[in-house]
Protein backbone atom coordinates (compact mmCIF):
# COMPACT_ATOMS: atom_id res chain seq x y z
CA UNK A 1 0.00 0.00 0.00
CA UNK A 2 1.28 3.47 -0.93
CA UNK A 3 -0.05 7.08 -0.80
CA UNK A 4 0.34 9.38 -4.09
CA UNK A 5 0.32 12.87 -4.29
CA UNK A 6 -3.37 12.69 -5.61
CA UNK A 7 -4.32 10.76 -2.09
CA UNK A 8 -2.50 13.43 -0.40
CA UNK A 9 -4.66 16.06 -2.43
CA UNK A 10 -8.14 14.64 -1.41
CA UNK A 11 -7.64 13.79 2.49
CA UNK A 12 -6.44 17.64 1.99
CA UNK A 13 -9.30 19.19 0.54
CA UNK A 14 -11.37 16.78 2.70
CA UNK A 15 -10.00 18.43 5.91
CA UNK A 16 -9.93 22.08 3.82
CA UNK A 17 -6.27 22.63 4.06
CA UNK A 18 -4.75 23.98 1.01
CA UNK A 19 -1.06 23.04 0.40
CA UNK A 20 1.55 24.00 -2.03
CA UNK A 21 3.19 21.53 -4.25
CA UNK A 22 6.39 21.54 -1.79
CA UNK A 23 4.18 20.45 0.91
CA UNK A 24 2.72 18.11 -1.03
CA UNK A 25 5.59 16.05 -1.47
CA UNK A 26 6.44 16.27 1.86
CA UNK A 27 3.43 14.96 3.48
CA UNK A 28 3.51 12.22 1.09
CA UNK A 29 6.35 10.77 1.72
CA UNK A 30 5.72 11.34 5.77
CA UNK A 31 2.59 9.37 5.48
CA UNK A 32 4.31 6.82 3.18
CA UNK A 33 6.46 6.43 6.07
CA UNK A 34 4.02 6.27 8.83
CA UNK A 35 1.68 3.22 6.73
CA UNK A 36 4.82 1.73 5.97
CA UNK A 37 5.25 1.51 10.31
CA UNK A 38 1.54 0.38 10.85
CA UNK A 39 2.35 -2.59 8.18
CA UNK A 40 4.03 -4.27 11.03
CA UNK A 41 0.56 -5.01 12.79
CA UNK A 42 -0.15 -7.21 9.92
CA UNK A 43 2.21 -9.50 10.87
CA UNK A 44 0.06 -10.31 13.56
CA UNK A 45 -2.63 -13.06 13.14
CA UNK A 46 -5.71 -11.14 14.31
CA UNK A 47 -8.15 -14.17 12.68
CA UNK A 48 -9.27 -15.26 16.30
CA UNK A 49 -9.75 -11.78 17.37
CA UNK A 50 -12.79 -9.27 17.70
CA UNK A 51 -12.12 -5.63 16.58
CA UNK A 52 -11.81 -3.25 19.52
CA UNK A 53 -14.01 -0.10 19.75
CA UNK A 54 -12.65 0.94 23.02
CA UNK A 55 -10.26 -0.54 25.45
CA UNK A 56 -12.36 0.44 28.43
CA UNK A 57 -14.13 -2.44 30.03
CA UNK A 58 -17.74 -0.64 30.32
CA UNK A 59 -20.57 0.08 28.35
CA UNK A 60 -23.87 1.65 29.12
CA UNK A 61 -23.28 4.69 29.97
CA UNK A 62 -26.41 6.64 29.43
CA UNK A 63 -27.86 9.54 31.04
CA UNK A 64 -32.01 10.13 32.16
CA UNK A 65 -34.09 12.30 29.82
CA UNK A 66 -34.05 15.22 32.00
CA UNK A 67 -33.68 18.45 31.05
CA UNK A 68 -30.79 20.89 32.73
CA UNK A 69 -29.98 24.08 32.15
CA UNK A 70 -28.54 25.71 28.79
CA UNK A 71 -26.01 28.24 28.91
CA UNK A 72 -26.75 31.68 28.37
CA UNK A 73 -27.25 33.59 24.39
CA UNK A 74 -24.87 36.04 25.10
CA UNK A 75 -22.56 33.08 26.56
CA UNK A 76 -23.19 30.68 23.88
CA UNK A 77 -22.12 33.60 21.12
CA UNK A 78 -19.24 34.20 23.17
CA UNK A 79 -16.46 32.86 20.60
CA UNK A 80 -18.38 33.83 17.73
CA UNK A 81 -15.90 36.11 15.17
CA UNK A 82 -19.47 37.64 13.96
CA UNK A 83 -22.79 37.43 15.60
CA UNK A 84 -26.37 38.91 14.49
CA UNK A 85 -29.76 38.05 15.93
CA UNK A 86 -28.60 36.39 18.59
CA UNK A 87 -27.00 33.82 15.75
CA UNK A 88 -23.79 32.57 14.56
CA UNK A 89 -22.82 35.06 11.57
CA UNK A 90 -21.03 32.63 9.04
CA UNK A 91 -19.87 33.29 5.52
CA UNK A 92 -22.53 31.64 2.72
CA UNK A 93 -21.37 27.79 1.96
CA UNK A 94 -22.94 26.92 -1.48
CA UNK A 95 -24.64 23.44 -1.66
CA UNK B 1 -44.48 5.29 -19.00
CA UNK B 2 -44.45 1.52 -19.00
CA UNK B 3 -41.84 1.23 -21.09
CA UNK B 4 -39.42 2.02 -18.08
CA UNK B 5 -39.33 0.07 -14.38
CA UNK B 6 -39.08 3.09 -11.26
CA UNK B 7 -37.16 2.38 -8.36
CA UNK B 8 -37.22 3.66 -5.54
CA UNK B 9 -35.73 3.77 -2.01
CA UNK B 10 -36.45 6.16 0.64
CA UNK B 11 -34.37 7.68 3.83
CA UNK B 12 -36.45 8.66 6.69
CA UNK B 13 -35.46 11.17 9.27
CA UNK B 14 -37.89 11.36 12.31
CA UNK B 15 -36.96 13.36 15.35
CA UNK B 16 -37.48 11.49 19.02
CA UNK B 17 -40.02 13.32 21.31
CA UNK B 18 -37.18 13.21 23.91
CA UNK B 19 -37.34 16.00 26.75
CA UNK B 20 -33.35 16.81 26.30
CA UNK B 21 -31.13 16.47 23.74
CA UNK B 22 -29.21 13.21 22.64
CA UNK B 23 -26.02 13.58 24.65
CA UNK B 24 -26.68 16.71 26.96
CA UNK B 25 -29.33 17.91 28.96
CA UNK B 26 -30.45 21.25 26.79
CA UNK B 27 -34.24 21.01 26.16
CA UNK B 28 -35.04 19.88 22.84
CA UNK B 29 -38.64 22.24 23.02
CA UNK B 30 -39.30 23.76 18.98
CA UNK B 31 -39.66 27.72 19.26
CA UNK B 32 -37.20 29.13 21.51
CA UNK B 33 -34.99 32.37 20.98
CA UNK B 34 -31.80 31.49 18.91
CA UNK B 35 -29.25 29.94 20.74
CA UNK B 36 -30.59 29.48 24.07
CA UNK B 37 -30.91 25.54 24.15
CA UNK B 38 -26.75 25.40 23.95
CA UNK B 39 -24.04 24.62 26.15
CA UNK B 40 -20.74 23.24 25.57
CA UNK B 41 -21.68 20.00 24.36
CA UNK B 42 -23.64 20.68 21.52
CA UNK B 43 -21.52 23.62 20.89
CA UNK B 44 -19.02 21.28 20.38
CA UNK B 45 -16.40 22.43 22.72
CA UNK B 46 -13.22 21.00 23.22
CA UNK B 47 -12.84 19.17 26.18
CA UNK B 48 -16.55 18.32 26.46
CA UNK B 49 -18.12 14.80 26.90
CA UNK B 50 -21.31 13.20 24.99
CA UNK B 51 -23.05 11.36 27.81
CA UNK B 52 -26.28 8.71 25.71
CA UNK B 53 -30.01 9.42 26.82
CA UNK B 54 -31.75 6.53 27.59
CA UNK B 55 -34.51 7.70 26.65
CA UNK B 56 -33.40 8.22 23.15
CA UNK B 57 -32.14 4.59 22.80
CA UNK B 58 -35.38 2.84 24.22
CA UNK B 59 -37.50 5.40 21.84
CA UNK B 60 -35.23 4.31 18.74
CA UNK B 61 -35.83 0.60 19.46
CA UNK B 62 -39.26 0.63 20.32
CA UNK B 63 -39.54 2.17 16.86
CA UNK B 64 -37.18 -0.86 15.56
CA UNK B 65 -39.40 -2.99 16.57
CA UNK B 66 -42.41 -1.45 15.61
CA UNK B 67 -40.93 -2.06 12.02
CA UNK B 68 -39.67 -5.28 12.74
CA UNK B 69 -36.36 -4.86 12.98
CA UNK B 70 -33.95 -7.34 14.26
CA UNK B 71 -31.92 -5.75 17.16
CA UNK B 72 -28.11 -5.69 17.53
CA UNK B 73 -26.87 -6.82 21.05
CA UNK B 74 -24.22 -4.63 20.13
CA UNK B 75 -24.86 -1.01 18.82
CA UNK B 76 -22.24 1.34 18.67
CA UNK B 77 -21.92 5.37 17.64
CA UNK B 78 -19.41 6.69 15.37
CA UNK B 79 -18.27 9.92 13.80
CA UNK B 80 -20.00 11.04 10.29
CA UNK B 81 -17.17 13.41 9.12
CA UNK B 82 -18.17 16.66 7.12
CA UNK B 83 -17.70 20.54 7.04
CA UNK B 84 -20.89 22.31 7.33
CA UNK B 85 -21.83 25.57 9.34
CA UNK B 86 -25.25 23.57 10.52
CA UNK B 87 -22.50 20.53 12.53
CA UNK B 88 -20.39 22.84 15.45
CA UNK B 89 -17.96 19.62 15.53
CA UNK B 90 -17.19 19.56 11.92
CA UNK B 91 -18.74 15.63 12.10
CA UNK B 92 -22.19 14.27 13.42
CA UNK B 93 -22.61 11.34 16.07
CA UNK B 94 -23.97 8.84 13.89
CA UNK B 95 -23.82 4.94 13.66
CA UNK B 96 -22.21 3.12 10.95
CA UNK B 97 -22.00 -0.57 11.08
CA UNK B 98 -23.95 -1.06 14.21
CA UNK B 99 -26.92 0.20 14.23
CA UNK B 100 -29.77 -0.05 16.76
CA UNK B 101 -31.75 -2.08 14.26
CA UNK B 102 -31.51 -4.10 11.12
CA UNK B 103 -33.37 -5.86 7.99
CA UNK B 104 -37.17 -5.02 9.14
CA UNK B 105 -40.02 -4.85 6.89
CA UNK B 106 -43.66 -2.75 6.72
CA UNK B 107 -46.36 -3.60 4.32
CA UNK B 108 -48.19 -1.17 2.53
CA UNK B 109 -51.44 -1.23 0.34
CA UNK B 110 -51.54 0.93 -2.79
CA UNK B 111 -54.79 0.35 -5.34
CA UNK B 112 -55.98 -2.73 -3.16
CA UNK B 113 -52.49 -4.62 -3.22
CA UNK B 114 -50.37 -5.26 -0.28
CA UNK B 115 -46.74 -5.17 -0.97
CA UNK B 116 -43.78 -5.80 1.35
CA UNK B 117 -41.42 -3.32 1.60
CA UNK B 118 -37.96 -4.19 3.34
CA UNK B 119 -36.35 -2.01 5.36
CA UNK B 120 -32.48 -1.70 5.34
CA UNK B 121 -31.80 -0.29 8.93
CA UNK B 122 -32.37 2.25 11.75
CA UNK B 123 -29.82 3.95 13.95
CA UNK B 124 -29.67 6.80 16.27
CA UNK B 125 -27.84 10.08 15.37
CA UNK B 126 -28.11 13.32 16.02
CA UNK B 127 -29.33 15.99 14.20
CA UNK B 128 -28.08 19.62 13.18
CA UNK B 129 -28.71 23.27 13.78
CA UNK B 130 -30.47 25.51 11.78
CA UNK B 131 -29.33 27.99 8.60
CA UNK B 132 -30.80 30.91 7.44
CA UNK B 133 -29.16 32.54 4.95
CA UNK B 134 -28.83 36.40 4.32
CA UNK B 135 -26.86 39.90 2.87
CA UNK B 136 -28.39 38.51 -0.36
CA UNK B 137 -26.91 34.71 0.30
CA UNK B 138 -23.44 35.74 0.91
CA UNK B 139 -23.38 34.88 4.64
CA UNK B 140 -25.71 32.80 6.95
CA UNK B 141 -27.30 32.97 10.57
CA UNK B 142 -26.73 29.61 12.91
CA UNK B 143 -29.01 28.71 15.17
CA UNK B 144 -27.50 26.10 17.17
CA UNK B 145 -30.91 25.45 19.15
CA UNK B 146 -31.69 21.73 17.05
CA UNK B 147 -28.07 20.54 16.95
CA UNK B 148 -28.17 17.40 19.26
CA UNK B 149 -31.45 16.33 19.10
CA UNK B 150 -31.97 12.54 18.42
CA UNK B 151 -33.18 11.62 15.12
CA UNK B 152 -33.76 8.05 13.56
CA UNK B 153 -33.06 7.20 10.28
CA UNK B 154 -34.62 4.64 8.40
CA UNK B 155 -33.38 3.45 5.15
CA UNK B 156 -35.57 1.13 2.82
CA UNK B 157 -34.51 -1.31 0.36
CA UNK B 158 -35.24 -0.44 -3.15
CA UNK B 159 -38.02 -1.86 -3.38
CA UNK B 160 -40.61 0.89 -4.58
CA UNK B 161 -41.87 1.03 -7.24
CA UNK B 162 -43.80 4.11 -8.00
CA UNK B 163 -44.40 7.70 -6.45
CA UNK B 164 -47.44 6.32 -4.97
CA UNK B 165 -45.69 3.50 -3.13
CA UNK B 166 -43.36 5.82 -1.89
CA UNK B 167 -46.31 8.14 -0.42
CA UNK B 168 -48.01 4.97 1.21
CA UNK B 169 -44.55 3.98 3.24
CA UNK B 170 -43.79 7.18 3.96
CA UNK B 171 -47.52 7.43 5.30
CA UNK B 172 -47.49 4.05 7.40
CA UNK B 173 -43.85 5.18 8.73
CA UNK B 174 -45.65 8.18 10.02
CA UNK B 175 -48.63 6.20 11.52
CA UNK B 176 -46.42 3.39 13.30
CA UNK B 177 -44.30 6.23 14.94
CA UNK B 178 -47.22 7.98 15.72
CA UNK B 179 -48.67 4.75 16.95
CA UNK B 180 -45.88 4.12 18.94
CA UNK B 181 -45.44 7.50 20.43
CA UNK B 182 -41.88 8.13 19.99
CA UNK B 183 -42.18 11.49 17.73
CA UNK B 184 -44.42 14.28 16.65
CA UNK B 185 -43.70 13.10 13.16
CA UNK B 186 -44.90 16.42 11.35
CA UNK B 187 -43.64 16.66 7.88
CA UNK B 188 -43.95 20.62 7.67
CA UNK B 189 -42.30 20.93 11.05
CA UNK B 190 -39.45 18.91 10.08
CA UNK B 191 -40.09 16.38 12.61
CA UNK B 192 -39.97 14.15 10.05
CA UNK B 193 -37.86 14.56 6.83
CA UNK B 194 -37.57 12.23 3.88
CA UNK B 195 -34.88 11.86 1.18
CA UNK B 196 -35.45 9.93 -1.71
CA UNK B 197 -33.44 7.61 -4.31
CA UNK B 198 -34.40 7.20 -7.70
CA UNK B 199 -33.68 5.06 -11.13
CA UNK B 200 -35.17 4.40 -14.25
CA UNK B 201 -34.27 0.99 -15.94
CA UNK B 202 -35.83 -0.63 -18.99
CA UNK B 203 -38.74 -2.72 -18.51
CA UNK B 204 -37.39 -5.80 -17.30
CA UNK B 205 -34.18 -5.43 -16.42
CA UNK B 206 -32.48 -6.26 -13.41
CA UNK B 207 -29.55 -4.13 -13.16
CA UNK B 208 -30.74 -0.96 -11.15
CA UNK B 209 -30.50 2.44 -13.89
CA UNK B 210 -28.33 5.36 -12.18
CA UNK B 211 -29.97 7.38 -9.60
CA UNK B 212 -30.58 10.60 -8.77
CA UNK B 213 -30.65 11.78 -4.45
CA UNK B 214 -33.61 13.64 -4.31
CA UNK B 215 -33.72 16.25 -1.28
CA UNK B 216 -35.62 18.83 0.12
CA UNK B 217 -38.84 17.19 -0.43
CA UNK B 218 -40.72 18.76 2.96
CA UNK B 219 -45.08 17.58 2.39
CA UNK B 220 -46.18 14.25 1.48
CA UNK B 221 -47.48 16.13 -1.51
CA UNK B 222 -43.80 17.24 -2.25
CA UNK B 223 -42.71 13.68 -2.07
CA UNK B 224 -45.24 12.71 -4.21
CA UNK B 225 -44.97 15.55 -6.55
CA UNK B 226 -40.89 15.63 -6.79
CA UNK B 227 -40.93 11.73 -7.40
CA UNK B 228 -43.62 12.07 -10.32
CA UNK B 229 -41.09 14.90 -12.02
CA UNK B 230 -37.75 13.23 -11.46
CA UNK B 231 -39.46 10.38 -13.17
CA UNK B 232 -40.52 12.08 -16.28
CA UNK B 233 -37.15 13.69 -16.39
CA UNK B 234 -35.13 10.76 -16.46
CA UNK B 235 -37.73 8.62 -18.82
CA UNK B 236 -37.10 11.82 -21.58
CA UNK B 237 -32.84 11.83 -21.08
CA UNK B 238 -33.27 7.63 -21.61
CA UNK B 239 -35.48 8.19 -24.63
CA UNK B 240 -32.94 10.61 -25.68
CA UNK B 241 -30.45 7.85 -25.85
CA UNK B 242 -28.64 9.67 -22.84
CA UNK B 243 -27.53 9.41 -19.81
CA UNK B 244 -29.07 9.96 -15.99
CA UNK B 245 -26.45 11.41 -13.92
CA UNK B 246 -25.21 10.31 -10.45
CA UNK B 247 -25.72 13.37 -8.67
CA UNK B 248 -27.93 14.91 -5.32
CA UNK B 249 -31.27 17.20 -6.61
CA UNK B 250 -33.31 19.35 -4.79
CA UNK B 251 -37.35 19.68 -5.20
CA UNK B 252 -38.19 23.36 -5.60
CA UNK B 253 -41.63 23.69 -4.47
CA UNK B 254 -42.72 26.98 -6.05
CA UNK B 255 -41.13 26.32 -9.41
CA UNK B 256 -42.21 22.19 -9.55
CA UNK B 257 -39.18 21.24 -10.71
CA UNK B 258 -36.45 18.87 -9.49
CA UNK B 259 -33.02 21.19 -9.42
CA UNK B 260 -29.13 20.10 -9.75
CA UNK B 261 -27.44 20.92 -6.59
CA UNK B 262 -23.85 21.77 -8.25
CA UNK B 263 -20.84 21.74 -6.40
CA UNK B 264 -20.97 17.97 -4.94
CA UNK B 265 -18.80 16.29 -8.18
CA UNK B 266 -16.60 14.47 -5.61
CA UNK B 267 -18.41 11.37 -4.16
CA UNK B 268 -18.96 11.63 -0.35
CA UNK B 269 -15.91 10.70 1.81
CA UNK B 270 -17.19 10.77 5.59
CA UNK B 271 -14.25 8.98 6.86
CA UNK B 272 -16.40 6.88 9.31
CA UNK B 273 -14.56 5.84 12.64
CA UNK B 274 -15.54 4.82 16.11
CA UNK B 275 -16.52 7.85 18.83
CA UNK B 276 -14.21 7.79 21.27
CA UNK B 277 -16.01 9.54 23.39
CA UNK B 278 -18.98 7.69 23.14
CA UNK B 279 -18.86 3.95 24.52
CA UNK B 280 -20.90 0.49 23.50
CA UNK B 281 -24.05 -0.06 24.11
CA UNK B 282 -24.73 -3.73 24.74
CA UNK B 283 -28.71 -4.75 24.47
CA UNK B 284 -29.35 -8.19 26.07
CA UNK B 285 -33.16 -10.00 25.45
CA UNK B 286 -34.59 -8.98 29.29
CA UNK B 287 -33.44 -4.94 27.91
CA UNK B 288 -35.33 -5.68 24.27
CA UNK B 289 -38.51 -7.72 25.78
CA UNK B 290 -39.06 -4.80 28.48
CA UNK B 291 -39.10 -2.44 25.39
CA UNK B 292 -41.06 -4.69 23.45
CA UNK B 293 -43.92 -5.35 25.48
CA UNK B 294 -44.42 -1.50 25.64
CA UNK B 295 -45.34 -1.20 22.07
CA UNK B 296 -49.03 -1.00 21.21
CA UNK B 297 -51.60 -2.52 18.57
CA UNK B 298 -50.34 -1.15 15.56
CA UNK B 299 -51.96 0.63 12.58
CA UNK B 300 -52.04 -3.07 10.36
CA UNK B 301 -53.57 -5.33 13.45
CA UNK B 302 -55.70 -2.04 14.70
CA UNK B 303 -57.07 -2.44 11.02
CA UNK B 304 -57.91 -5.93 10.62
CA UNK B 305 -59.86 -5.24 14.25
CA UNK B 306 -62.09 -2.67 13.11
CA UNK B 307 -63.09 -5.05 10.33
CA UNK B 308 -63.96 -8.21 12.48
CA UNK B 309 -65.34 -5.80 15.51
CA UNK B 310 -66.94 -3.62 13.75
CA UNK B 311 -67.78 -4.84 10.69
CA UNK B 312 -66.43 -1.87 9.06
CA UNK B 313 -64.99 -2.12 4.94
CA UNK B 314 -61.53 -2.47 4.77
CA UNK B 315 -61.08 0.53 2.93
CA UNK B 316 -63.25 1.90 5.82
CA UNK B 317 -61.04 0.40 8.25
CA UNK B 318 -57.64 1.27 6.11
CA UNK B 319 -58.41 4.78 6.20
CA UNK B 320 -59.47 5.35 10.21
CA UNK B 321 -56.63 4.06 11.27
CA UNK B 322 -53.95 5.42 8.87
CA UNK B 323 -53.80 8.07 11.12
CA UNK B 324 -53.33 7.41 15.11
CA UNK B 325 -55.76 10.56 16.24
CA UNK B 326 -58.40 9.65 13.97
CA UNK B 327 -58.51 6.05 15.34
CA UNK B 328 -58.49 6.99 18.71
CA UNK B 329 -61.50 9.43 18.39
CA UNK B 330 -63.05 6.66 16.53
CA UNK B 331 -63.09 4.78 19.63
CA UNK B 332 -63.51 7.42 21.78
CA UNK B 333 -66.60 8.02 20.32
CA UNK B 334 -67.91 4.37 20.98
CA UNK B 335 -68.05 4.80 24.18
CA UNK B 336 -71.18 7.06 23.87
CA UNK B 337 -72.90 4.81 21.49
CA UNK B 338 -72.70 1.05 20.15
CA UNK B 339 -73.11 2.13 16.57
CA UNK B 340 -69.51 1.74 15.06
CA UNK B 341 -70.85 1.66 11.17
CA UNK B 342 -72.46 4.92 11.86
CA UNK B 343 -69.59 6.43 13.85
CA UNK B 344 -67.26 5.55 10.54
CA UNK B 345 -69.74 6.86 8.28
CA UNK B 346 -69.73 10.01 9.74
CA UNK B 347 -65.67 10.34 10.05
CA UNK B 348 -65.29 9.24 6.49
CA UNK B 349 -67.85 11.39 5.04
CA UNK B 350 -68.67 14.74 6.92
CA UNK B 351 -65.48 14.90 9.50
CA UNK B 352 -62.80 13.83 6.53
CA UNK B 353 -64.78 15.59 4.04
CA UNK B 354 -63.66 18.54 5.94
CA UNK B 355 -60.81 18.53 7.26
CA UNK B 356 -59.48 17.27 3.50
CA UNK B 357 -61.38 20.60 2.20
CA UNK B 358 -60.03 23.15 4.65
CA UNK B 359 -56.61 21.59 4.49
CA UNK B 360 -57.01 21.02 8.38
CA UNK B 361 -55.65 18.72 10.91
CA UNK B 362 -58.33 16.62 13.43
CA UNK B 363 -56.45 18.90 15.76
CA UNK B 364 -57.49 22.14 14.84
CA UNK B 365 -61.40 20.84 14.45
CA UNK B 366 -63.47 21.38 18.07
CA UNK B 367 -65.50 18.40 17.79
CA UNK B 368 -65.15 15.94 20.23
CA UNK B 369 -65.23 11.92 20.30
CA UNK B 370 -68.04 12.39 23.25
CA UNK B 371 -69.71 14.82 20.66
CA UNK B 372 -70.02 12.71 17.53
CA UNK B 373 -71.08 9.15 19.95
CA UNK B 374 -73.92 11.51 21.29
CA UNK B 375 -74.99 12.75 18.34
CA UNK B 376 -75.15 9.16 16.67
CA UNK B 377 -76.69 8.48 19.68
CA UNK B 378 -79.57 11.08 19.03
CA UNK B 379 -80.39 10.05 15.28
CA UNK B 380 -80.97 6.03 16.48
CA UNK B 381 -83.10 7.45 19.43
CA UNK B 382 -85.16 9.47 16.60
CA UNK B 383 -84.64 12.58 18.31
CA UNK B 384 -82.93 14.69 15.23
CA UNK B 385 -83.14 13.49 11.64
CA UNK B 386 -80.04 12.94 9.80
CA UNK B 387 -80.48 15.71 7.75
CA UNK B 388 -80.70 17.84 10.92
CA UNK B 389 -77.68 15.83 12.09
CA UNK B 390 -76.04 17.82 9.31
CA UNK B 391 -76.46 20.84 10.94
CA UNK B 392 -75.42 19.86 14.46
CA UNK B 393 -72.50 18.46 12.98
CA UNK B 394 -70.89 21.18 11.43
CA UNK B 395 -72.00 23.48 14.54
CA UNK B 396 -69.97 20.73 16.90
CA UNK B 397 -66.75 21.01 14.22
CA UNK B 398 -66.99 25.12 15.05
CA UNK B 399 -68.24 25.38 18.19
CA UNK B 400 -67.25 22.11 20.22
CA UNK B 401 -70.34 22.16 21.47
CA UNK B 402 -72.40 18.84 22.85
CA UNK B 403 -74.87 17.89 20.57
CA UNK B 404 -77.68 17.91 23.27
CA UNK B 405 -76.78 21.58 23.62
CA UNK B 406 -77.47 22.30 19.88
CA UNK B 407 -80.49 20.79 20.03
CA UNK B 408 -81.76 22.41 22.45
CA UNK B 409 -80.21 26.15 21.89
CA UNK B 410 -81.75 26.22 17.94
CA UNK B 411 -85.07 23.81 18.69
CA UNK B 412 -83.99 21.31 16.11
CA UNK B 413 -85.73 18.03 18.14
CA UNK B 414 -87.32 16.40 15.76
CA UNK B 415 -90.86 16.15 15.13
CA UNK B 416 -92.31 12.72 15.64
CA UNK B 417 -95.60 13.76 17.01
CA UNK B 418 -98.21 12.25 14.72
CA UNK B 419 -100.36 14.79 14.73
CA UNK B 420 -98.60 17.54 14.34
CA UNK B 421 -96.65 16.38 11.11
CA UNK B 422 -100.36 14.96 9.64
CA UNK B 423 -101.38 19.39 9.94
CA UNK B 424 -98.34 20.21 7.49
CA UNK B 425 -99.13 16.82 5.47
CA UNK B 426 -102.53 17.94 4.87
CA UNK B 427 -101.49 21.51 4.35
CA UNK B 428 -99.05 21.68 1.56
CA UNK B 429 -101.66 18.79 0.17
CA UNK B 430 -103.84 21.01 0.24
CA UNK B 431 -101.68 24.17 -1.05
CA UNK B 432 -99.85 21.63 -4.18
CA UNK B 433 -102.71 20.43 -6.39
CA UNK B 434 -100.93 19.86 -9.23
CA UNK B 435 -98.73 17.40 -7.50
CA UNK B 436 -101.27 15.55 -6.10
CA UNK B 437 -102.91 15.45 -9.63
CA UNK B 438 -99.43 14.05 -11.54
CA UNK B 439 -98.99 11.78 -8.20
CA UNK B 440 -102.32 10.48 -9.12
CA UNK B 441 -101.89 9.99 -12.85
CA UNK B 442 -98.89 7.87 -12.20
CA UNK B 443 -96.17 10.27 -11.88
CA UNK B 444 -94.16 8.50 -9.15
CA UNK B 445 -91.94 11.48 -8.60
CA UNK B 446 -94.75 14.25 -8.11
CA UNK B 447 -94.13 12.26 -3.98
CA UNK B 448 -90.87 13.57 -3.56
CA UNK B 449 -91.52 17.18 -4.29
CA UNK B 450 -94.49 16.92 -1.31
CA UNK B 451 -92.01 15.69 0.98
CA UNK B 452 -90.01 18.19 0.22
CA UNK B 453 -92.37 20.71 0.58
CA UNK B 454 -93.07 19.17 4.28
CA UNK B 455 -89.83 18.90 5.29
CA UNK B 456 -89.01 22.77 4.26
CA UNK B 457 -92.58 23.69 6.57
CA UNK B 458 -90.86 22.11 8.99
CA UNK B 459 -87.78 23.32 9.05
CA UNK B 460 -86.49 19.69 8.24
CA UNK B 461 -87.59 18.92 12.03
CA UNK B 462 -90.38 16.49 10.59
CA UNK B 463 -89.44 12.69 11.01
CA UNK B 464 -89.11 11.56 7.13
CA UNK B 465 -90.33 8.15 7.77
CA UNK B 466 -93.91 9.36 9.28
CA UNK B 467 -93.67 12.34 6.50
CA UNK B 468 -93.88 9.67 3.83
CA UNK B 469 -96.48 7.12 5.36
CA UNK B 470 -98.94 10.22 5.81
CA UNK B 471 -98.20 11.11 2.99
CA UNK B 472 -98.23 8.23 1.05
CA UNK B 473 -101.72 7.07 2.97
CA UNK B 474 -103.55 10.97 2.45
CA UNK B 475 -102.94 10.36 -1.62
CA UNK B 476 -103.33 7.00 -1.27
CA UNK B 477 -106.67 7.04 0.58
Amino acid sequence: MSITVKDVQHVAKLARLQLSPEEEAVFTEQMNAILQYAEKLNELDTDHVKPTTHVLHVSNVMREDIVKESVTQEAALLNAPEDEEGQFKVPAVLE
Amino acid sequence: MSKYETVIGLEVHVELHTKSKIFCGCSTEFGAPPNTHTCPVCLGHPGVLPVLNRQAVEYAMKAAMALNCTIGDVSKFDRKNYFYPDSPKAYQISQFDQPIGLNGWIDIEVNGETKRIGITRLHLEEDAGKLTHVDGGFASLVDFNRVGTPLIEIVSEPDLRSPEEARAYLEKIRAIMQYCDVSDVKMEEGSMRCDANISLRPAGQQQFGIRAELKNMNSFRGVLRGLEYEQIRQAEILDDGGVVEQETRRWDETQGKTLSMRGKEEAHDYRYFPDPDLIVLHIDDAWKESIRSTIPELPDARKVRYAEEFGLTAYDAGVLTSAKPLADFFEGSLAFTKDAKAVANWMMGDLLGYLNSNNLELSQVKITPQGLGEMVGLISAGTISSKIAKTVFKEMLESGKLPGVIVEEQGLVQISDEGAIKAIVESVVAANPQSVEDYKAGKQKAIGFLVGQVMKESKGKANPGLVNSLLAELLNG
